[in-house]
């Protein structure tokens, strides 16, 4: 078992084996997280670098706490705080950490596609934690270990993805993913939400909630992204809420045993209702729990293994 | 050179009995005494000898799993990444007499990794090693407790021990290395 890549830059480019593989290492790197030296010496030596250009709560301190577990160094850079504030480029800020020699970046970028450049220009592994509107693997990998925790495989259940799909590189990645294991999805919301030929990444669309919700097995809301939208894409927060926002009442038209998750930060009130978001259905903490195994699965499977010119072990 | 059977079923039955009465002779009971198998083969012999030992003394032992993988020194020099097993401690080891079970015996890199990975999780007031084959070529101060079969072996062989629970058949067998 290994994962031949360098990268993880996105759901799209990874094979259903190599899916299978990571969520199958991150169910046993669950275990460690509850041990009481919750530590392994894996990745004793290694430097992982998260590079946040993005405010992140969840994901950046998730890297960190899974970094910090396998047993490797992570130094947090925040853009803030940085020279990228004095002007200094992408690639450069890129070649410049590359010098200092870590195994590993971690990078999240309001331009989609960042990743995948600085993937190019450094020889370290590049894990894509969120660009722009396009891909958020790390977040669809821990949704789909969290779903399949619950309902053994993914084949045949019917994911509705509903709120800010424009804006939403969590959609993207989950489209691909579950569509990859056998589930079908379809993406809900209003029509300036949905961006035209979402359909082209394998997933239906539809502006209506409840044909969204009807039969559905897991249902994931996305947040009102307000710093992007720039308050354009809906009347008031009132009405996409009375339209979109999940609450108890929509909530009877999807299965019985449906799952509720949400990628967080939610806005309460907003896109979900309190009740749901704290209620029985829902596995909102649960995700934030496998977050922590996805990303040190990520970690085992592109550090902890060898170059090809490494001596032979017997 | 082809594949050579060196232990059949009855003889692994044999073995596996024989080490469940010297660890209760050695530990005057089954008192205070855990299994933990290394998976994936280790683990289902430690099923065996809890069973052993339950139609013997009548008691059943605590049988875990430790697994090793997240300790090995070989991670980045292996070309096939090891992948992860169970870690299952049954009941706190502190104070208690931990058997480690083990398959087959070689270099003691992986009994090393798997003591490591026991200490993360308390403090035994010893490890003693079980194995159903010792094939020499040791690389660490490492030494079996109990031994089902002593068994001299070239490094140009393998050794792979098959168990019923795993591969529908009990045997031993030495191989040509690849």
């Amino acid at each position: 078992m290994r994962l031949n890549r360098k990268d993880i830059l996105g759901i799209e480019d990874l094979s259903v084996e190599e899916l299978e593989t990571i969520l199958s290492t991150a169910e046993s790197f669950k275990e460690v997280s509850t041990r009481e030296i919750k530590k392994v010496p894996t990745l004793r030596g290694k430097t992982i670098i998260n590079l946040f250009y993005e405010a992140s709560t969840r994901t950046r301190t998730s890297f960190e706490i899974a970094a910090k577990r396998m047993s490797a160094d992570a130094v947090n850079i925040s853009v803030s705080t940085s020279s990228v504030v004095k002007g200094e480029t992408l690639k450069d800020t890129a070649k410049n950490l590359e010098a200092m020699k870590p195994d590993c970046i971690v990078i999240r970028h309001s331009s989609s596609g960042a990743p995948h450049g600085i993937a190019g220009y450094v020889g370290c592994s590049v894990i894509n934690a969120g660009d722009g509107n396009h891909e958020h693997p790390s977040q669809a990998l821990l949704d789909m270990l969290t779903v399949r925790e619950h309902k053994k495989s993914l084949a045949g259940l019917k994911l509705a993805i509903i709120g800010d799909v424009k804006h939403s590189r969590v959609a993207r990645s989950n489209i691909y993913g579950f569509t990859k294991l056998g589930a079908s999805v379809v993406v809900c919301g209003p029509a300036t939400m949905l961006p035209p030929g979402i359909e082209a990444l394998g997933c239906k669309a539809t502006v209506n909630v409840e044909d969204a919700l009807r039969d559905a097995d897991v249902v994931m809301m996305l947040r009102i992204q307000l710093e992007r939208s720039k308050g354009a894409d809906f009347p008031n927060a009132r009405e996409y809420s009375r339209l979109y926002g999940l609450d108890d009442v929509k909530l009877r038209k999807a299965k019985k045993d449906v799952l509720i998750l949400h990628p967080g930060p939610m806005n309460r009130g907003v896109e979900i209702s309190a009740e749901v978001a704290d209620g029985p259905y829902s596995l909102i903490l649960d995700q934030v729990t496998n977050g922590v195994a996805v990303r040190m699965a990520l970690f085992y499977l592109l550090l902890g293994t060898s170059r090809e010119d490494a001596p032979k072990a017997i | 050179m082809k594949v050579r059977q060196v232990m059949d079923a009855k003889s692994i039955d044999r073995a596996v009995a024989r080490i469940a009465h010297e660890i209760l002779e050695r530990n005057k009971g089954a008192e205070g005494v855990i299994i933990l198998g290394i998976p994936t083969r280790g683990y289902h012999l430690a099923l065996r000898l809890q069973a052993c030992i339950a139609s013997i003394e009548g008691v059943s032992v605590p049988v875990g799993a430790v697994d090793a993988t997240l300790y090995r020194d070989d991670l980045g020099i292996k070309k096939d990444q090891p992948s992860l097993k169970r870690m299952e401690i049954p009941i706190a080891v502190d104070g208690s007499v931990v058997v480690m079970v083990d398959d087959v015996l070689f270099t003691g890199r992986t009994i090393r990794a798997a003591i490591d990975a026991l200490m993360d999780f308390g403090r035994p007031h010893s490890i003693q090693l079980a194995v159903l084959v010792d094939r020499g070529h040791r690389q660490l101060p490492i030494k079996a407790d109990y031994v089902g079969k002593n068994l001299p072996t070239s490094l140009k062989e393998g050794v792979k021990v098959h168990l019923v629970e795993v591969d529908g058949v009990s045997e031993a067998v030495v191989e040509p290395c690849d």
